[in-house]
């Protein structure tokens, strides 16, 4: 079933136009790349998705579980099951790690009708999911992110998304800033939550991290527009032949 | 003359408060002398106003205008509210002394508990005491500050209390301001003395029992803490949303003090707190911590004049203020470095948020250094909630005003944190948590 369908989409930022009419569907439990050049407009797809203001969606429609996305708050999306981990986490100071994720489940649970959880509850929960994901426990003492390694950040978004339990997961450059090592757990931390349920779309610049996320679907940005779609095979080819055709066509 | 005009009609209505009150106000005849002189200072100046640098920001005529005649002394009902109102505001395990519409309730305080350390005298019994020559002294500042001197004028109670030398309190006093009568002015004056080496914890409370509209406070503290001491010294005014409370304290700091200072206005229509802090013996520190927050037309004044009159004392302030709607907030700090006071050590930090269009902040630091080895220093900002953080805990799944509440709250975390103990910061953070709920 079609989870998320992206039908003709053209978004502006200010006066100036970066998506020209972008469709892609994306089935429950199918795991899709993104790839294209800087530029190409995989950030701002991932951003309207998310709902971050700044973006002027003139035409086209995002569906999702088929109901009109773009009419939701960004909260709303995040209650029906939408999560994009960010490039670049921020910092919230003063916020601890621990209350921010226990006011985030809660607030998802009560847009959702759902009992919200208790102290003990939530914190078994966080307990098993952060053992899983080698997050030490000190880490979720501090504020938000605060002092956090690049590697560290992108482990908390991992751990977001496995304790909110989304049916889209949008992983915008999860590989940028990360060594090998650091990108090998946040990759294992993804695969672990891959289920016939879920969906991910894995926004990159590299054909590297789909070395560790294997995707069922690979599609080509330009310029905007997704200009090809394939197998994993496809991610392999630009890796060997650059996004030059892309860029001319 | 429109002007002289003015100031007649002003000053009259103003020895018209004063001749009707005077039979009211406790004390003997060199007493009623010092309050004489105390009120001619007051009508000479009259309420202070923007053409005088230390109000520039909160000019009370023109955010006042008059003042309230005297609350008359309150009956059994409004005590059995006042009893309420105590009941709901109290800290947990504190001593509570209690003053009502400018009048101390002995019924409602803990006197037994206060333990052979501390002694307590009313301000009433202490002035009526004709035997005591020194009397009017309570009454007399070195301030020429009009408000400090209509305080002394009009006092009607408060409390003197005195810890002895080595006590350390097992809980805090919390001395409790209610104001019960709409429509009147409630003025006290307290003298707390904190002997060498004590430990101790004292919470100042404003808060008006149920709805109590339009009513003034103009309250007075003279702190004086002796060597040696450690002392958290906590001051929450939070009046009903259309009182003025204007409240002074003179602080007074002895050599190798802790003194940790820290103010939250979260009530009033119109409101000022002014500090005098001055470190008087060496190698003491102070922090002094306020959180301002202001909605609707709210105008929050808090000014600090730290004054450094002797060497080896460090000063620390960090001040908060969130601002919302139409309101607007003063904050002042004055850091006096005094041509003795080598290797002092000041700094003072303020940041103001502002949460809508209309909102306003005024931050005035002022270094006034004459010693020239010394490290002081202020910063300040304002601006609104940082638009990506707000994403960031919304695609997370926070409504906009849950999400804002989080980052408001993080932003006044840094002074409440000042606050060492844990009861107490909860109780505090539990009042902010109630102010932003009262967020349209």
């Amino acid at each position: 079933m079609a989870l998320l369908e992206v039908k003709d989409l053209k978004v502006r930022v200010e006066e100036r136009e970066i998506l020209h009419g972008l469709t892609l569907t994306v089935n429950e439990g199918e795991v899709h790349a993104i790839m294209g050049p800087n530029g190409s407009g995989k950030s701002t797809l991932s951003h309207v998705i998310a709902g971050k203001p700044g973006y002027e969606v003139t035409d086209g429609q995002i569906l999702f579980k088929g109901e009109d996305l773009l009419e939701m708050s960004p909260d709303e999306r995040a209650a029906k099951g939408v999560f994009l981990a960010f490039q670049y986490p921020v910092e919230i100071p003063g916020v601890a790690t621990m209350n921010f994720l226990r006011t985030a489940l809660n607030a998802q649970r009560k847009a959702r009708g759902e009992d919200e959880y208790s102290t003990p509850d939530f914190l078994k929960k966080v307990r098993e999911v952060s053992k899983s994901l080698n997050i030490p426990q000190d880490m979720l003492k501090r504020g938000v992110n605060v002092g956090f390694s690049g590697g560290e950040k992108k482990r908390n978004e991992v751990l977001q998304m496995a304790l909110f339990e989304p049916s889209l997961c949008i992983l915008d450059e999860m590989d940028s800033g990360l060594d090998i090592d650091a990108l090998r757990i946040a990759a294992d931390g993804v695969n672990a939550l891959r289920s016939p349920k879920r969906a991910m779309v894995v926004i990159t610049h590299y054909q590297r991290l789909l070395n560790y996320i294997v995707p069922d679907v690979v599609h080509v940005m330009s310029k905007g527009r997704v200009v090809k779609s394939g197998a994993k095979e496809l991610a392999l080819e630009l890796e060997a032949s650059g996004y030059a055709q892309f860029e001319d066509a | 003359m429109n002007v002289a005009v003015a100031k007649t009609g002003k000053g009259s209505a103003v020895s018209d408060l004063f001749a009707s009150a005077e039979s009211r106000l406790p004390g003997a005849p060199d007493v009623a002398a010092v309050r004489r002189e105390a009120f001619e200072t007051y009508e000479r100046l009259g309420l202070p106003h923007r053409r005088i640098e230390e109000w520039k920001y909160t000019d009370l005529r023109a955010l006042v205008g008059e003042v309230l005649p005297l609350a008359a002394a309150p009956d059994a009902a409004a005590l059995k509210r006042a009893a309420d109102a105590v009941k709901a505001h109290a800290i947990a395990g504190a001593r509570k002394l209690v003053l009502v519409d400018g009048v101390f309730a002995a019924d409602l305080s803990d006197l037994t508990a206060l333990g052979s350390e501390v002694s307590l005298k009313t301000l009433r019994e202490v002035l009526a005491n004709g035997a005591n020559p020194a009397a009017g002294d309570l009454l007399r500042t070195t301030s020429t500050d009009a408000v400090i001197s209509l305080n002394a004028a009009m006092a009607t109670d408060g409390v003197v209390v005195s810890v002895a030398d080595g006590t350390h309190l097992s809980a805090p006093i919390q001395l409790m301001h209610i104001a019960t009568a709409a429509g009147a002015s409630a003025f006290t004056r307290s003298h707390l003395r904190i002997g060498k080496n004590v430990r101790a914890t004292v919470v100042e409370s404003f808060v008006a029992a149920g709805k109590v509209g339009g009513y003034q406070v103009n309250d007075a503290v003279i702190l004086w803490i002796d060597d040696d001491a450690d002392v958290a010294h906590i001051r929450l005014m939070d009046d009903a949303p259309d009182a003025v409370n204007i409240s002074s304290q003179v602080v007074t700091v002895g050599a190798a003090v802790k003194l940790n200072f820290f103010n939250m206005t979260t009530g009033a229509a119109v409101s000022r707190l002014q500090g005098f802090i001055t470190l008087a013996g060496e190698g003491s520190e102070l922090s002094a911590n306020g959180v301002n927050l202001l909605q609707k037309t709210e105008h929050g004044d808090t000014t600090l004049v730290v004054d450094h009159a002797v060497p080896n004392c460090v000063s620390r302030e960090t001040f908060r203020a969130v601002i919302d709607d139409r309101a607007h907030s003063v904050f002042q700090g004055r850091i006096i470095v005094r041509p003795d006071a080598q290797k002092t050590d000041g700094k003072m930090m303020t940041r103001a948020l502002l949460l809508s269009d209309e909102a306003e902040a005024d931050n005035k630091p002022e270094l006034e250094i004459f010693a020239d080895d010394v490290s002081c220093g202020h910063g300040a900002t304002a601006g609104a909630l940082d638009e990506s953080l707000l994403f960031y805990l919304k695609a997370r799944g926070l409504p906009e005003k849950q999400a804002q509440a989080l980052l408001i709250q993080a932003f006044v975390g840094e002074a409440i944190e000042q606050i060492a103990d844990d009861g107490l910061r909860e109780h505090v953070i539990g009042i902010a948590e109630r102010w932003l709920e009262r967020r349209s």
